[in-house]
């Protein structure tokens, strides 16, 4: 009796794992990965919850900019910004370095902060990035 | 009896927890030597400190200043530059805490020294600060000749920048606690806001001591 409750709980189990789609199962991965990048080579100067600093250095959490920019946004990770960018109504003038990472860090980084401080837009895959990076200016 | 002897191990451990966490100074760092005088006749020996030496340097405004400029005050002082891609924003959003704390307190100042005079100028620190947020006296971003600042730097215990081979910058993040007598009383992590809470703390009790009462 005891055996037979223990193989139904295990099967349900089981089931609810299997019941994580494959999608969100791939946003996990790019997210997890993300977050990892963005504590090593974005947050000292974006800050832990995106903040930015002052008016030095933008906030993340223009969820409209992001949306309107978002075939832009892996050029900025790749190639750094050296032109004025207007965030939250704000102007910012310093200029972002670049971070030459590959394009599958980008797409981690980039679902990361997509998905974090207030933004909800969903997984960015490598083959999106691939293909942005490609329209570089 | 077994009671009595409880209760007086118990005040016991009560009164060493109170006189521990009741801290009233704070260590005083670098060499020190000894040195013996002959006052009125009676050989006294004091203890020499390592201290700040002179310097001039000129701040976001243009003024001079100088070591003389600073002798009331209690400062923190650390080693940035403007266009910095590592550590200095976060080393400055955890220092605006302290501004943010002491920016009403005349005795107590930030001073920010720039490694890399030949972009910060006066006009580039003043833009920098405005953009930081800071007004008023209380933080001042100081440029001067680049070898000047690196020598200043030994005096202040941190590791002296270098520059590597792509011209960047290399310097560490401490934030080091400077008090009237311009004498070392602490040195922290700029870039953990743990230790920059710490910091905070240690001025309040650097404030309260006799020594750093003197009025202006």
């Amino acid at each position: 009796m005891k055996l037979t409750a223990i193989g139904i709980i295990s099967l349900l189990v089981i089931a609810l794992v299997a019941c994580q789609s494959e999608d969100q199962l791939e946003f996990n991965r790019y997210y997890t990965s993300g977050k990892v990048l963005y504590q090593s080579k974005c947050q000292n100067c974006h800050g832990d919850n995106g903040e930015g600093l002052s008016a030095l250095i933008p906030p993340l959490t223009d969820a409209g900019y992001l949306k309107t920019n978002k075939k832009q946004l892996a050029c900025i990770v790749k190639y750094g910004l050296n032109a004025p960018i207007t965030i939250n109504k704000k102007a910012y003038y310093n200029k972002m370095p670049l971070t030459d990472m590959a394009p599958v860090e980008i797409a981690e980084v980039l679902t990361y902060v997509n998905n974090s401080f207030g933004n909800k837009m969903g997984v960015i895959t490598t083959n999106m990035v691939e293909e942005d990076l490609k329209g570089c200016k | 009896m077994k009671k009595l002897l409880g209760g007086a191990i118990l005040l016991l451990f009560y009164s060493a927890c109170n006189s521990s966490g009741n801290k009233q100074t704070l260590p005083i760092y670098g060499e020190r030597n000894p040195v013996t005088k002959t006052i009125n006749g009676q050989t006294v020996t004091d203890t020499v400190y390592h201290t700040i030496p002179p310097f001039k340097f000129i701040n976001q405004y243009g003024d001079s200043i100088t070591n003389k400029s600073l002798q009331n005050d209690i400062y923190v002082a650390d080693f940035f530059f403007t266009s910095c891609p590592s550590i200095c924003p976060v080393m400055h959003r955890n220092m605006l805490n302290v501004y943010n704390q002491f920016k009403g307190d005349n005795d107590v100042k930030i001073v920010s020294y720039s490694i890399d005079p030949k972009h910060d100028s006066v006009n580039v620190l003043k833009d920098y600060a405005t953009k930081l947020g800071v007004t008023g006296n209380s933080w001042y971003f100081l440029q001067g000749k680049k070898e000047d600042t690196y020598k200043l730097s030994e005096s202040y215990l941190v590791t002296k920048p270098q520059e590597d081979a792509k011209q960047m910058f290399i310097h560490d993040g401490y934030f080091i606690l400077v008090d009237k007598q311009q004498r070392i009383r602490g040195t922290y992590n700029g870039t953990d806001p743990k230790e920059v809470d710490q910091l905070i703390a240690d001025i309040k009790t650097l404030k309260a001591e006799p020594n750093q009462q003197n009025a202006k």
